[in-house]
């Protein structure tokens, strides 16, 4: 009996053991490409090849930073906050309008409306890229900013109407019946109940939405053209041109680039996890 | 009085439905000017030769769409879609749900883990696409200074059409694992807290635990994930075009690369509309057979 209970704890021992081993790996593959992007952006352009990429820096030099953000680098981030505010806007709003109605009415159409948003899912954008490109240059929008918030938000828009439709779902009825009965319309209704109590909901959703339409990347480049109109994701291919054998400035237009996420993953954990994970509902 | 509350019936109804419309309309006129139109355009576009900016376009009937038909490189393309696809679902998902499931049984002791597994999940495509530009290339990349160190000479992986495809497989996984393992760790808080003391005190191993009794009530989330996984390994798009654009050669090329290449690099709108509507239709098919498969299994 002992025996038998030796032989599995050692058994149990040596599988932990394994995983353990395993779980180190796993963790130096995850981290390693990181630590080489966030050390090389501080070292000069010959202290990377001469010390070796592993190394750390000799010192916290700023100077690969200080040339970046002079570089127009702020123009790009600010372009990316304007694009993301105002997409972030509209797609939130919009979608909370529909979700709405799918959550809470009857009428007949309900079922299959809901079908035709929720299959907008699948679409891959590329069938529409030549399309709008075209509807861009004729609006005379091509290579402004403005031309990136119709795609992002519309390609944003049906798995949020899927998400706040099965969130609406979830508010208790009585609510609604209550103040029917108080004389509240509908439209009152969606101001004064609805689109405060889907506020997690929403949430959740600004933080999926906010990190696509941020790391967006296709109609940027597509429908823009101009340095001074493009957004974050398109610095770093804008910066490779220009220093594409300076190994240590794109790393540090990447860690740039990341840093608002970094930010973002230190000070608000749990819930930038649960919205980049908004999107995996079960199907 | 039937008939009063009847027509007080219809004209609620007829209120609910005004404010259906009017809540549902943006929603609509969006989806129409940036989707539903687009896609039609796009097949209207591949019946012509067009460069896309001058004015005249040449009707050309299907004979983009048989040009397709008999395109090697677009199919080529489409296969390495479904290689990547495949090694996708083979490599991502179990490697997240191994990461799960150690976060699961290790408990507070495994939460570093969890925050440094997260860390590729920060960057974005585009960026990871630079780094591992950087990070594999021959000279001053991480694999040629592990090879030196072993006194070995640089190793090109993305510049070598043999290794082009898994390196990128590889990259691919480094960035979604952490999705599949935060996926998980989901599923798991779905399976009750009970069933796992209740097994450990009927004297299970944690082995027996996870083949028995969790992974069966875990099926429904892979299968899903593994959906996901599918749909968006056949849109694939950011990564590989930053990567290698598609190259060498054509030994990275995806639909969604070459797509871009014929419309936006060599201007032939008329074809390249052609491929995106031959890879739309692709993905549409394929991904109704698939939830077909898996949601007649669940009836059965």
């Amino acid at each position: 009996m002992e025996k038998e209970f030796q032989k599995s704890s050692i058994k149990s021992r040596t599988s932990w053991a394994a995983a353990i081993l395993l779980a180190c790996i796993a963790t130096i593959t995850a981290v390693l490409p990181f630590i080489f992007m966030v050390f090389n952006s501080f070292k000069g352009k010959f202290e990377m090849l001469t010390k070796g990429v592993f190394a750390p820096p000799e010192k916290l030099n700023f100077a690969n930073y200080e040339e970046v953000l002079s570089g127009g680098f702020v123009k790009y981030f600010g372009n990316s906050v304007f694009v993301l505010c105002l997409s972030l806007l509209l797609v939130l709003f919009i979608a909370a309008c529909a979700a709405y109605p799918l959550a809470r009415f009857r009428f007949r159409m309900n079922g299959f409306l809901y079908g035709v948003i929720v299959a907008c899912m699948a679409i891959p954008i590329h069938i529409t890229l030549i399309p709008v490109f075209q509807m861009t240059k004729s609006l005379k929008i091509y290579d402004t900013i403005w031309a990136m918030i119709g795609p992002n938000v519309a390609f944003a828009l049906p798995i949020s109407v899927f998400i706040l439709t099965s969130f609406m779902m979830g508010i208790p009825k009585e609510i609604e019946e209550s103040a029917e009965i108080d004389g509240c319309n509908k439209y009152r209704m969606f101001f004064t109940m609805i689109l405060p109590l889907a506020k997690p909901g929403l949430s959740t959703l600004a933080i999926y939405n906010g990190v696509n339409i941020w790391n967006e990347f296709s109609f940027a480049y597509t429908l823009t053209q101009s340095p001074k109109n493009r957004t974050l994701p398109l610095a770093v291919w804008d910066f490779q041109g220009q220093y594409s054998m300076n190994t240590p400035m794109i790393m540090a237009v990447l860690t740039l680039t990341v840093l608002p996420m970094i930010l973002l993953f230190i000070f608000a954990q749990d819930k930038l996890v649960k919205g980049m994970t908004a999107g995996a509902v079960k199907g | 009085m039937s008939n009063q509350t009847n027509t007080l019936g219809k004209r609620r109804q007829r209120s609910t439905n005004l404010a259906a419309l009017v809540f549902l309309l943006p929603v609509f006129l969006i989806l129409t000017a940036f989707i539903f139109y687009p896609i039609v355009d796009s097949f209207t576009i591949s019946t012509y030769k067009w460069n896309g900016i001058a004015a005249d376009k040449t009707f050309v009937g299907l004979s983009n769409w048989s040009k397709l038909l008999g395109d090697r490189e677009f199919w080529f393309a489409f296969r390495n879609n479904i290689v990547i696809m495949v090694m996708s679902i083979i490599i991502q998902i179990p490697i997240g749900l191994a990461e799960a499931t150690f976060i699961e049984f290790a408990g507070r002791k495994a939460t570093v883990c969890k925050v440094l597994w997260f860390i590729p999940m920060l960057m974005s495509s585009v960026a990871i696409g630079f780094l591992f530009n950087y990070a594999l290339a021959a000279n001053g990349g991480m694999i040629s200074a592990v090879s030196k160190l072993f006194g070995g000479g640089n190793i090109d992986l993305l510049g070598n059409k043999s290794t082009a495809l898994m390196t990128v497989i590889f990259v691919i996984a480094w960035q979604f694992i952490p999705f599949y393992m935060v996926y998980c760790m989901a599923a798991y808080t779905n399976v009750s807290e009970d069933v796992y003391e209740a097994s450990l005190i009927d004297g299970a191993t944690k082995g027996q635990y996870f083949w028995q009794i969790a992974l069966p009530l875990l099926t429904p989330s892979i299968k899903s994930a593994a959906i996901l996984s599918m749909v968006g390994s056949l849109k694939y798009f950011d990564l590989i075009y930053v990567m290698t654009g598609g190259g060498p050669g054509t030994a990275t090329e995806l639909m969604a690369t070459y797509m871009y290449k014929n419309a936006f690099v060599q201007f032939n709108m008329g074809y390249g509309s052609a491929v995106a509507a031959g890879m739309f239709i692709l993905i549409t098919v394929l991904s109704l057979v698939t939830m077909r498969m898996i949601n007649g299994k669940k009836e059965v």
